[in-house]
């Protein structure tokens, strides 16, 4: 197959340089976006837009700078240029309205706190310093570990429930915080199958309810079933629109390329063809 | 000054010269033994060694007086010392094994129980009617009023001892200290290399207990080898200049408090270490603060340069002020954020590269030479000239930039 090469014009950087503007309606846009932890860029110049009341993934190889690219918008980590805007206001000021569920290795498990104690700490920045929390506070985490099937683990140490579970619990946080925008990094990573249809299933609800749900993805059998946005990374972005459009061969090949046998990857993207 | 300038070629009398040779031998020696405790990340376990001498001191001196002892006899106190010195040790290596304790939380507990001990012990012996006082307290921060020549001649036995174990020991220390697991594999020891680590660190400590003090003795273990470390990447060598610091400020230290009067030549010691410590952050080349300053900053300068230019290949407008500022002191734009012929001429370059690099990766899919498709690298640096001749061809002849 010999590559078709496009007619070249000089505005026509393709996938590489996103449109001028985000879009109004965009929950999180990220504009030239660089991050780097030594003298090679992790993210380079990402520029991006994921809408209002969907479900978007970011999908790239190891290594590809999805979770620093989640980090970086966050604020997490220092970026070397770029901008980010949530629903049109600065990171700033948009702060309440954001809801981050870490990947799952990253606290202590032997720490003192329950369950629903940790559930509790989404609600932590409401109350401020000298806030009380209240039944109502205590019914309202409840009812979040309801949502993601863990009401009865409430009063356990943290570390004792399984790795499903746990990740499950940081998902009942960020719904306890009631954020407008949601990000997950790799949510399903290491999780039974329940676990992974459970979180599915409250992500699915909350696009119900007019909430954005970006997620750093990794397994791509099920980016079709999930998503309805992809945002492909390698450093660079190298493609992003909505899933019938974006995932296809081509920019998978372009994304991981030789990383991915050929055959595999036609499994499991849109075939370009119409199949 | 001149008294400085005696002090320092050793002219200004025997209890000073005795005092500076020991200081530098002493610095030498815990610059030398504190590399590897502070490689393996275990730096304050010193500070807990070393405040866990003073309950052995304090009943190494009642036990001697209540024998009809001197009290003050040096050996037994060094004895007493490392005695419970190493007991504490061995507590701080039990708890954080044996426990879900961590260490450095074992640390503290241990650190705080010896060393209330110790006080209490010296207070005791304050109110004994047997028996001198002695002076214990000098232990606590180091005098050198007293210091005789066995004391010195201690300082240069033991010190030399402890170099010589830690230069024999180096390629387990190190191994230990860089992946102990790996050194199990290999069949080392790993409990008993951290142990002889801390042993050494112990012994360091307890012949530097009269000249520098038991609560400031974890400075000279540590901040040479902090120094150090900007100065090289291998281990072998840290040892090394970390003994040359530690010695440096020992002497200039030691010669410093006795060019002036009243002057506490422990914590004048501390200070020139903290000294070159200092210099070393701010101005090691490679890994100081300046350095690393600098070369962010070019880094980001050079990020910036390259987004500009590709946001006027596609015609975007420059968002950040920076970028704007960066690309106007170059001459590619004017302030307003147009393009000059230079700056056109540059970004017609970006975009044909970005053309080449969509075309390479579409060829070379299989060879991982894609996975410098980072923003930064030149397409030069990647494939030869013949190469970027045949992606060119692929392209199709250049297209200059349009003019609106």
């Amino acid at each position: 197959m010999s590559p078709t090469i496009k007619p070249a014009i000089v505005s026509d950087l393709g996938h590489a340089v996103g449109p001028a503007r985000a879009p109004r309606d965009a929950a999180l846009a990220i504009h030239g976006l660089t991050v780097s932890y030594s003298e090679k860029p992790a993210v380079f110049s990402v520029d991006a837009a994921f809408s209002t009341g969907e479900i978007s993934a970011i999908v790239g190889p190891n290594g590809a700078g999805k979770s620093t690219l989640l980090k970086a918008a966050l604020g997490v980590i220092p970026r070397l240029s770029g901008e980010v805007y949530v629903f049109g206001d600065t990171l700033r000021n948009a702060r309440a309205r954001i809801g981050y569920v870490p990947q799952s290795a990253s606290v202590d498990w032997d720490f003192p706190t329950t369950v629903l104690d940790v559930v509790q700490m989404g609600l932590y920045r409401k109350l401020g310093l000298l806030g009380r929390l209240s039944g109502q506070g205590r019914a309202q985490a409840l009812e979040c570990l309801d949502r993601v099937g863990l009401a009865d683990f409430a009063n356990r140490q943290i570390g004792q429930i399984s790795g499903g579970q746990r990740q499950r619990v940081f998902l009942a946080r960020a719904l306890a915080q009631d954020a407008d925008l949601l990000l997950l990094d790799e949510p399903f990573a290491g999780v039974d199958a329940a676990t992974e249809r459970a979180i599915i299933g409250v992500l699915k609800l909350l696009r119900k309810d007019g909430k954005t749900v970006v997620a750093v993805h990794h397994d791509l059998a099920t980016i079709r079933d999930y998503f309805d946005r992809i945002l492909l990374v390698n450093v660079r972005r190298i493609a992003e629109g909505p899933v019938a459009t974006t995932f296809t061969t081509e920019n998978l090949q372009a994304t991981f390329g030789g990383r991915l046998a050929t055959t595999h990857l036609s499994e499991l993207a849109i075939m370009d063809d119409g199949h | 000054m001149s008294l400085f300038v005696e002090a320092f070629f050793l002219q200004a009398g025997y209890n000073a010269t005795l005092v500076a040779i020991g200081a530098g031998v002493l610095g030498f020696a815990a610059g030398a033994s504190g590399t590897f405790p502070f490689l393996r990340k275990r730096a304050l376990i010193s500070d807990a060694v070393a405040h866990a001498t003073l309950p052995g001191i304090g009943l190494a001196f009642i036990l001697m007086v209540t024998f009809g002892g001197d009290g003050r006899s040096l050996l037994g106190l060094i004895a007493g010392s490392a005695l419970t010195a190493w007991t504490g040790l061995l507590l701080i290596e039990w708890i954080s094994r044996r426990t879900r304790l961590t260490e450095d939380a074992a640390i503290g507990a241990i650190l705080g129980t010896f060393f209330g001990a110790g006080i209490v012990f010296l207070t005791v012996i304050q109110g004994m009617s047997a028996g001198r006082q002695a002076g214990l307290e000098g232990f606590l921060l180091g005098s050198t009023a007293g210091m005789l020549f066995q004391d010195a001649l201690l300082i240069a036995v033991g010190g030399s001892l402890a170099v010589l174990v830690t230069w024999l020991m180096r390629r387990p220390m190190t191994i230990v200290a860089f992946d102990s697991d790996y050194a199990m594999t290999l069949g080392y020891d790993v409990r008993r290399i951290d142990l002889l680590m801390m042993g050494l660190v112990l012994s360091v400590t307890v012949i530097g207990l009269k000249l520098v003090g038991l609560i400031l003795i974890v400075a000279m273990l540590i901040i040479p080898a902090v120094a150090a470390r900007f100065w090289t990447d291998r281990s072998t060598k840290m040892i090394w200049i970390a003994g040359c610091i530690g010695g440096a400020s020992g002497y200039l230290g030691a010669v410093l408090s006795a060019s002036a009067p009243a002057m506490p030549t422990g914590p004048i010691i501390v200070l020139v270490a903290a000294g070159i410590f200092v210099f070393s952050l701010l101005f090691a080349p490679d890994r100081g603060v300046l350095v690393t300053l600098f070369r962010h900053r070019g880094f980001q300068a050079r990020v910036h340069r390259r987004q500009g230019l590709l946001a006027l290949a596609a015609h975007h407008p420059i968002r950040e002020a920076y970028t704007l500022r960066l690309l106007t002191r170059e001459g590619l734009v004017r302030p307003d954020g147009v393009p000059t012929d230079a700056g056109r001429a540059q970004a017609a370059k970006i975009a044909r590269d970005e053309r080449r690099w969509d075309v390479a990766r579409e060829i070379y899919q299989d060879t991982g030479l894609t996975g410098r498709y980072d923003g930064l690298t030149p397409i030069e640096d990647v494939f030869t000239a013949d190469e970027i001749a045949e992606l060119d061809h692929q392209l199709g002849p250049p297209v200059t930039a349009r003019t609106e």
